[in-house]
């Protein structure tokens, strides 16, 4: 009996991801990278009493959770076939361990963080 | 082992010959972009757990110059990842059907840009005003 695919699994986070990426990274990313650090959005907007009191509620960690999580499955779904398209062939198993695998440790990291934020 | 060698024609560069390969090289090559974004959020979740003098520096690196251009980088990258994603849906969904008739293409991809509007107006909204 042939062996089933994983790939379903891997391609239901790569939508979840690619849904969040286009619809609130946008967003995130004037949020955490531009008109945050830079005071746009107010002097206190990133403030670790702030951040931490929102990343210290269960529905600030699910949140944020949906937002990061998804989106490192996206990359690494894209990254590992996007190798074959350039040509690299070799060692494919090696680059699909490495592509999900970073996605997932990511997500670990993730979690992890976000439980030590109280 | 066979010794005869067979002329295999070269794929190097396959998709540069045609401007919808490009295209598409172009919208898979925002992931690596996604990716690196990625992980300056997770440092940063990683350094708020950590305490406020970790998330103080990490703070600081988003404010250096070089994070700046990297940012502006990375929502050009995701804007162009949200304008494929949103055409191509119509196709990726499931059919649609409202009142037994299938819904427009273009109904959908307007429906995703106001949904993806709305949903930038509350995380903007959320961060904005702190202090204030």
């Amino acid at each position: 009996m042939k062996r089933r695919s994983n790939e379903p699994i891997f391609w239901g986070l790569f939508g979840a991801g690619g849904v969040v990426a286009a619809v609130a990274l946008p967003a995130m990313v004037l949020v955490t990278g531009l008109l945050g650090p830079t005071g746009l959005l107010g002097p206190e907007a990133l403030a670790y009493e702030r951040a931490a009191g929102f990343a210290g509620h269960w529905l600030g960690k699910l949140v944020l959770l949906a937002l990061v999580v998804p989106p490192m499955w996206l990359a690494g779904h894209r990254i590992y076939h996007s190798l074959h398209d350039l040509g690299i062939n070799a060692h494919r198993g090696l680059a699909k361990v490495v592509c999900y695998g970073l996605a997932a440790l990511g997500s670990l990291l993730a979690v992890v963080a976000l439980l030590g934020i109280r | 082992m066979s010794r005869r060698r067979p002329y295999v024609r070269s794929m190097d560069g396959w998709w540069r010959k045609n401007p919808f390969f490009v295209k598409y090289m172009l919208r898979e090559g925002t992931s690596v972009l996604v990716g690196a974004y990625s992980a300056v959020v997770l440092w940063g979740l990683l350094a708020l757990s950590a305490g406020p003098q970790a998330y103080a520096g990490w703070l600081a690196a988003m404010s250096h110059p070089f994070s700046i251009v990297f940012h502006l980088a990375v929502l050009v990258a995701v804007g162009y990842h949200a304008m494929t994603w949103f055409a191509v849906a119509p196709k990726t969904m499931p059919p649609l059907k409202l009142g037994g008739r299938a819904v427009p293409a273009a109904t959908i991809v307007a429906a995703q840009y106001a949904g993806a509007a709305v949903a930038s107006a509350v995380i903007l909204g959320a961060v904005w005003g702190g202090g204030a």
